[in-house]
């Protein structure tokens, strides 16, 4: 009821002024919002398979069973006999990272735009350092990825690759200390980038309630542990000889 | 000359009406054939210029600030009266107009008080509508609170931003205008000058603050909402660059400056703590319903508050008024701690302070009361002075923050120059010898939403307006004038900056022209007055040069003219011989100490015609009638 | 009291600036902070130096004119509290202050510490208001609104519009201020009928006044004198994603 009192009135303005009526120039993908929203729709398909991999991954410390099989391998036996959903899920996986990283430059460019000049002293008040170096920690983890793609995924950079044979890769390919050292530092980046991102991007798509944004903000610490720990947890345990 | 306050016949409550209907129109497609400047930004100017352009004025508005948004109004705490009669309490139209009348100690004009009284209910709308988040009731409807003394709940707030909301409402409905190309506006701009051209105001001459050049606007008419002279004194609640410079130039070009000596002063602001102080705070009155005043009894006692027993204790307000207590008006209030100070029985270090105790309180209500009450406040408090109000002790003192005087205005807000309109607490209009609290938002919006479209137009219709051009000689002469005066600041190169000759200018005015005054004082800051200014032509030093961004320049302007509008508040305080409002002369008193009005004499309007430099202005009256409020004496005992 | 201030001087917009030294040898703990810089620039003067320009006005933290970055922060060390309300007892003898104006492109320095925020102004002239003449005003009380939406527009409307959240956005982000207006006039009855359009056009503007994303990392809402929450961010965000989605072109309406 009351918008249609009010409706009446700037109907009435209309004819006077077209000044400043609806203006559109910005496409959604234009505006800083947009592309925040890309970022963050994005990043829940990113942080979904982030999960979805872990809980592969951590069969590993899974013993074999009765014929001497590891329950890995046939996890990689049974993601490689349905093709289509793999590339399918793949090519899902490489165009959001792509829209993700894209996007981040082209923010990051606007922000320089916006503050040209540098304080001379500047420090911070509230925010976290998580925070303030996700164009740090995101470039580091893209890195780690291709890496991380050459040393399981294809086996160019790993010293003695079995294709299928995901168990003897995984612990051949982190009983070198630096590929261990290089994963752990990785992912406790990835953490921190999950740390941040994983509150921010409910932020971004406008999810916020005096309620309930704490506990989001607690909860996305949580998971960025979990993260964390269950992925290191598999380097440690080959380096320290528990699972071989 | 004499002066037509162009109050139009009938019975009071049919004279706005009838004002309306007989002013003439302008043509709605000639509307854009006429050009208006708004001086001034705020509740009054920023009303005015948004109203004007959604008529089809062009308008050009300038404001000093960066932007318009900041005008001082926005500090405005307390609220806005309507007689929206919300709750029952039996307030009404002619209920608002007698208060204000009465409030004013009867020295306003009646006409203009009951119009005032007749729009306040239509500004509440108007900023509804605009979005301006006023405190509701849980019900969802507008939630009302009691001020100043009021005995009927009419005022309308927004927490203790009530300026604020309503000033930021009126600069979107700008805004708007100003994105639709309707207003042009020109922030960081200062008038330096009014342009007269055969007798009608037809343009200003004015500096940009950021680039130092000095322009001419011309226009069809010029609106001042400018605001008030507070900062004669220095040390005011006024924003430290409210100035008198747009109003005192018109003065100069022929507007009669009216009630100068009127001015008001709140009793609960935090006191000045040493000479660095550049200006005062003032806390809301509301404070004084739960805080309870006092002094020690004996002069000199400088004891901390809480070794100060009960029986050492002076309860001055509770005392001596016995049914008001610490409620009494304002005028009031700041006389009888002055006094108190006077006697030596003042507080703090500089022993100009009294307190404002919560202890009583905090015992009868508990903390978490007081803290839900008055949080905000406490916290305000803190920050400025480090003292812990739950603890100790708050102290007060009063300070200047309004000037009810201002440029003389007749009915339809134009002063004794055609074309020049006058609005806010820039006029003198409606609030005689004192202002009621929740009054001045009330009067600035409706002078520029309501008042000042229609009566503008009137001028517009009922005048042929020729064509003018900058190179017309009288805009030429003014142009040559302003800037030659600011040559003529930066070349005096003299040894004592512009902020030490106004500190000593406000120390003089307030000792002598403030919250009492006697003839004897009166007459002492009529030597010293003008000798100050005289050194300040010959001795002050301004910084920097003309064509750039000079703060030093544009306070040295401001305080020339101060130091001659100052001369003036304190001849019409001397010629007052009488006591109204915030004019208190200690020759004047009852008995009991409260004002005596003399009606016989004095019941007029006191306007002040320029007539040049280093002659006195002069005297002219404008008799007030009273119809319908028939004068009284006050009495809070 | 004694301190060393560092401030940038810089005599124009087109001029270079550089960080200059003083020697502060008469600063007093009741001082505000800008009662501390005019007897420093009464000094100056009396010196025959060029004083140090910066905004201020009302000097009760409302007007929103005042402010720049004392030692990084913006308005200082103290939260919730603009610089005129800033007072020296909570800085000690012998401190170092580096003084720095609002660094934006958006906000050319005018001179010294003061800058030109004008591209805020033009932000709410894009969409900061409701479309409403004087005189078309229905009753005050025709339209009840919940106490808790007008609280929550109360909270948001108190934004005095001084900058700081830009200058302490290390992307020199204006969301705080566009998401602040946005969620004033959003959550009130009255502001509904123009809700998405203002939302596209204001953040648009706010775009094409060059200045920066949000990355939602919370230091101006940790700088804001007003205690403005980011959750007017996200509702500015809600509200942008809704105007888009919504859109039709060439409606001239708002699309809702």
């Amino acid at each position: 009821m009351s918008n249609q009192i009010f409706m009446a009135t700037s109907i009435n303005t209309a004819g006077k002024s077209a000044g400043n009526s609806i203006r559109r120039d910005l496409s959604f993908y234009d505006a800083t919002i947009g592309k925040k929203a890309v970022m963050a729709a994005t990043g829940v398909i990113l942080f979904g398979f982030v999960l979805v991999h872990l809980v592969g991954n951590l069969q590993i410390f899974l013993p074999p069973d009765a014929k001497g099989i590891f329950k890995i391998d046939e996890y990689g036996k049974f993601l490689h006999s349905m093709p289509a959903v793999l590339w399918g899920a793949r090519s899902v996986l490489i165009a959001a990272v792509m829209l993700h990283i894209w996007s981040s430059i082209s923010l990051a460019r606007m922000q320089r735009r916006a503050r040209p000049t540098a304080y001379v002293k500047k420090n911070n008040a509230h925010s976290t350092y998580a925070s303030r170096t996700m164009m740090l920690s995101g470039p580091i983890v893209a890195c780690f990825i291709m890496y991380h793609l050459l040393h399981f995924t294809g086996g160019q950079v790993h010293p003695n690759y079995i294709e299928t044979a995901v168990h003897h890769n995984v612990i051949r390919g982190l009983q070198e200390w630096p590929a261990a050292i290089f994963y752990i530092v990785a992912i406790m980046l990835l953490g921190t980038h999950l740390y941040h991102g994983l509150w921010s991007m409910l932020q971004s798509l406008g999810v916020s309630h005096p309620s309930y944004t704490p506990m989001l903000k607690a909860s996305a610490k949580v998971f960025a542990f979990l993260i964390v720990v269950g992925n290191i947890s598999i380097p440690i345990s080959i380096l320290l000889g528990i699972v071989k | 000359m004499r002066l037509d306050s162009k109050t139009p016949s009938g019975p009071v409550e049919k004279r706005w009406d009838n004002c309306k209907f007989e002013n003439k129109l302008v043509n709605p497609a000639n509307k854009r054939k006429y050009s208006v400047i708004v001086v001034g930004s705020g509740l009054a100017g920023g009303s005015a210029a948004a109203t004007l352009a959604e008529l089809g004025y062009n308008v050009k508005c300038f404001c000093f600030q960066d932007t318009p948004r900041r005008a001082h109004s926005i500090a405005a705490q307390g609220g806005i009266n309507a007689a929206k009669n919300y709750q029952n309490d039996g307030d009404s139209i002619y209920r608002l107009f007698y208060d204000t009348v009465k409030g004013g100690d009867f020295r306003a004009r009646e006409s203009n008080v009951y119009r005032l009284a007749q729009i306040s209910v239509n500004i509440v709308d108007q900023c509804v509508a605009q979005g301006v988040p006023f405190a509701r009731e849980y019900g969802g409807t507008l939630a009302n609170r009691s001020f100043g003394g009021a005995q009927v709940s009419r005022t309308f707030y927004a927490r203790g931003q009530t300026g604020q909301q309503l000033l930021l409402g009126a600069y979107s409905a700008l805004s708007r205008q100003i994105g639709e190309g309707r207003v042009e506006m020109h922030p960081r701009t200062e008038m330096l000058d009014l342009i007269v051209i055969d007798g009608k105001a037809r343009g200003i001459v004015s500096r940009n603050l950021i680039s130092g050049q000095i322009e001419i606007h011309l226009a069809d008419a010029v609106v001042l909402g400018t605001g008030g002279y507070g900062n004669v004194f220095y040390l005011s609640t006024n924003a430290k660059g409210s100035n008198a410079t747009a109003i005192w130039r018109a003065h100069k070009r022929g507007a009669l400056f009216a009630n100068p000596c009127y001015t008001q002063i709140h009793p609960t602001c935090i006191p000045v703590s040493g000479d660095y102080q550049s200006k005062l705070t003032l806390m809301s009155e509301s404070l004084r319903n739960d805080g309870r005043i006092w002094v020690p009894l004996n002069k000199g006692d400088k004891r901390v508050p809480d070794q100060i027993p009960e029986s050492e204790r002076d309860y001055y307000l509770e005392r001596r008024y016995p049914s008001f207590g610490n409620l009494v008006p304002r005028d009031v209030a700041s006389r009888n701690a002055k006094n108190c100070c006077d006697e030596g029985r003042g507080v703090g270090e500089t022993g100009l302070g009294v307190y404002l105790d919560f202890a009583e309180s905090i015992q009868r209500l508990g903390q978490h009361v007081v803290r839900e009450r008055y949080g905000n406040l406490f916290e305000m408090y803190e920050r400025i002075t480090g003292e812990d109000p739950y603890k100790v002790p708050m102290r007060i003192y009063p300070a200047i923050h309004y000037t009810m005087g201002g440029l003389w205005v007749d009915y339809q807000l134009q002063s004794t120059i055609p074309g020049l309109f006058v609005i806010g607490e820039a006029n003198f209009s409606d609030h005689g010898a004192n202002r009621l609290g929740a009054s001045a938002l009330m009067q600035g919006l409706a002078d520029g939403y309501f008042i000042l479209p229609y009566t503008l137009g009137n001028y517009l219709a009922s005048n042929k307006l020729e064509k003018v051009s900058t190179d017309h000689p009288d805009c030429k002469q003014a142009l040559e004038q302003a800037s030659v005066s600011t040559k003529k600041l930066l070349a005096i190169n003299g040894k004592r900056t512009v902020d030490s000759f106004h500190r000593e200018l406000g120390k003089i005015i307030w000792d002598h022209c403030g919250m009492a005054r006697t003839g004897e004082g009166l007459r002492e800051a009529l030597q010293q007055v003008p000798a100050l200014r005289q050194e300040f032509w010959s001795n002050v030093k301004v910084a920097g040069g003309p064509e750039e961004f000079n703060q030093s320049l544009e306070k040295a302007g401001r305080v020339a003219d101060f130091l001659e509008l100052g001369e003036l508040m304190c001849r019409d305080a001397l010629e007052r011989n009488e006591s109204c409002g915030g004019h208190f002369r200690e020759e004047y008193q009852t008995p009991d100490g409260e004002a005596l009005r003399n009606d016989e004499e004095y019941s007029y309007v006191a306007a002040w015609e320029w007539k040049g430099p280093n002659q006195a202005q002069e005297l002219v009256k404008e008799p007030l009638n009273f119809e319908y409020v028939h004068p009284s004496q006050r009495s809070y005992k | 009291m004694k301190l060393t201030l560092h401030i940038w001087r810089q005599r124009s917009t087109s001029e270079k600036g550089r960080m200059v030294s003083y020697e502060m040898a008469d600063a007093n703990e009741h001082m505000s902070f800008l009662e501390m810089l005019d007897v420093l620039n009464e000094q100056l003067i009396g010196r025959g130096d060029d004083p140090v320009a910066f905004d201020h006005d009302c000097r009760e933290g409302i007007c929103g004119s005042c402010g720049f970055m004392i030692n990084g922060i913006a308005h200082g060390p103290r939260s919730g509290t603009t610089i005129c309300q800033l007072h020296m007892r909570h800085f000690k003898n012998g401190d170092e202050l580096w003084l720095e104006p609002w660094r934006a492109t958006a906000f050319p320095i005018v001179k010294d510490l003061a800058v030109n925020r004008s591209a805020f102004d033009r932000i709410i002239q894009a969409g900061g208001y409701i479309t409403t003449p004087t005189g078309n005003a229905i009753d005050g009380n025709a339209i009840a609104i919940p106490k808790e939406d007008s609280e929550r527009a109360m909270d948001a409307a108190a934004c005095i519009g001084c900058g700081a959240c830009v200058a302490a956005c290390p992307n020199a982000s204006a969301s705080l201020f566009t998401g602040a207006k946005i969620s004033h006039l959003g959550l009130l009855p009255q502001g509904q009928p123009e809700r998405n359009g203002r939302a596209l056009r204001m953040v648009q503007i706010a775009q094409e006044e060059t200045f920066g994303n949000c990355t939602n990392i919370g230091e101006c809402e940790a700088v804001c004198p007003k205690n403005i929450s980011l959750e007017v961010i996200a509702r500015m965000n809600r509200d942008f994603l809704r105007g888009s989605f919504l859109w039709r072109s060439g409606s001239g309406g708002d699309g809702g």
